[in-house]
């Protein structure tokens, strides 16, 4: 079982490896989409620390979608997906092995940059170390729960604006906790409050979500 | 008779067209009873006036928004559990329903807090939450008509429906951190204790109307997919023709 799941992830991460285009954009996508809001609510530095962690976030959560609708659908396209389905290991260490590798691709250079833009947006050290902690805890759910949406769209026309739409409603709460988590820090109400409710969000998707992708790349698959 | 023999599509078709006149007519004359304690019955609340009384409109088709959501999700969970067909049939014909009540929530909501806040809208918990809920239905929606296969758009909409039902509470609890000035959306009967009994009524007659009318609705509605699904059968051309 362990090996099918590391098998999974190095052959993502050796594709991924191969493609660095593929997934340096989502990165790009994430420091634009920051840049642009103070450009666009102006560069006062004490309305840029407020509003730094809920735009930081919101950047994240679009980057990972940017990313999520490839999932499942390069190697639908070329059918080892159905093999891989059919072969005698759960489907879910599959989906779990990809949402993982999904997320050392995504998550990881996006922990790298976050400081760099929290620097930008005016945070303090301290608001930036709890947003990294938010986006360790975070970015996972985000590949996790996306893997749902992946899943379930794999194939359809229009899949990826319909992803977004589906899996948008379901990252609110990792939303409201991480960014919560760093507003916390900023008006002095600590971050641990917020930071447990994610991590135990984490915990939750972490035992529903795979499942439910696997039902549905099945479904999807028939 | 035992129970299962309505998860036949032609046996439940049967049932419902018997019923459906009742549950409307029961729509009507409840909606018209509950309406009339709300405008004319239910006294003026002592501290919100005569705009209070939108309450019986918003309370009951919240209620209903979010229960029909739940509803959806049990159907869903037997379909995908019994593989029954009926139950998928039921989802999608509630959804619209679900998804409309939600709909006129958020709308009463904002009527009624113009004059009450001062704002059509705030992001407090409740709101909020109706909304993502809103949001989940036009999903389920969105992701039903882009799937061509029955089958498929039927389990991949229950697999959603599923996922966000685990989604609502946690949404519900999350907002009350993140957002601690939390007004008084809910109502606190307890206000006005002398009155609360007549508006306690309307309300609950309000409730039931609005129960029956998306029985009802959900029942014309699925039909129209028994018929479209069932259409190579017997039994749907022998209606059709004498129709």
């Amino acid at each position: 079982m362990g090996r099918f799941l590391l098998a999974v992830l190095r052959r993502d991460l050796t594709l991924a490896a191969r493609r660095r285009g593929d997934w340096l954009i989502a990165q790009f996508f994430f420091v634009m989409v920051a840049s642009l809001f103070p450009l666009g609510v102006g560069p006062e530095p004490n309305m840029l620390a407020r509003i730094g962690p809920g735009v930081l976030w919101v950047a994240a959560t679009l980057a990972s979608l940017l990313s999520l609708s490839r999932l499942f659908s390069d190697d639908h396209h070329d059918g080892s997906l159905e093999h891989m389905v059919l072969s005698p290991e759960p489907t879910v260490l599959l989906v779990l092995g990809k949402s993982l590798a999904h997320w050392l691709i995504y998550g990881i250079p996006l922990l790298l940059i976050a400081p760099v833009l929290g620097i930008q947006f005016n945070l303090s050290w301290e608001a930036i170390l709890i947003l990294e902690i938010s986006l360790l805890l975070g970015t996972p759910i985000l590949s996790l729960l996306g893997g749902v949406g992946a899943a379930l769209t794999l194939g359809l026309r229009g899949g990826g604006v319909l992803l977004t739409l589906l899996i948008l409603p379901l990252y609110i709460p990792a939303l409201i906790f991480g960014a919560g988590a760093v507003d916390g820090v900023i008006a002095g109400t600590g971050a641990q409050a917020h930071l447990s409710l994610l991590g135990a969000f984490l915990v939750l998707s972490l035992m529903i979500a795979p499942w439910i992708a696997a039902a549905a790349l099945r479904v999807s698959l028939e | 008779m035992n129970l299962y023999t309505f998860s036949s599509p032609v046996n439940f078709y049967q049932l419902s067209g018997k019923l459906i006149p009742w549950f409307m007519g029961g729509a009507v004359v409840l909606g018209l009873l509950g309406l009339y304690i709300g405008f004319f019955v239910a006294p003026t609340d002592f501290q919100q006036s005569e705009a209070y009384r939108i309450i019986f409109i918003h309370v009951p088709t919240a209620w209903m928004g979010m229960f029909i959501y739940l509803v959806m999700a049990f159907w869903g969970a037997i379909g995908l559990a019994f593989n029954t067909r009926m139950s998928f049939m039921m989802a999608r014909a509630l959804a619209p329903t679900g998804a409309l009540f939600t709909f006129v929530a958020l709308w009463t909501g904002a009527l009624w807090g113009k004059p009450m806040w001062g704002a059509w809208w705030v992001w407090d918990a409740r709101l909020t939450s109706t909304l993502i809920l809103l949001f989940l239905y036009i999903g389920i929606m969105a992701l039903w008509s882009s799937i061509d296969d029955v089958k498929r758009g039927d389990r991949a909409g229950a697999l959603l429906t599923l996922i966000g039902a685990i989604n609502v509470p946690i949404i519900y609890f999350s907002v009350q951190w993140w957002n601690t000035l939390h007004q008084g959306a809910s109502i606190s009967l307890t206000k006005a204790p002398s009155m609360a009994a007549t508006m306690l009524v309307g309300m609950l007659v309000m409730a039931f109307a609005a129960w029956f009318y998306s029985i009802a609705v959900a029942f014309i509605r699925v039909r129209g997919i028994i018929l479209e699904r069932e259409r190579q059968t017997e039994w749907v051309k022998t209606i059709l023709e004498n129709d």
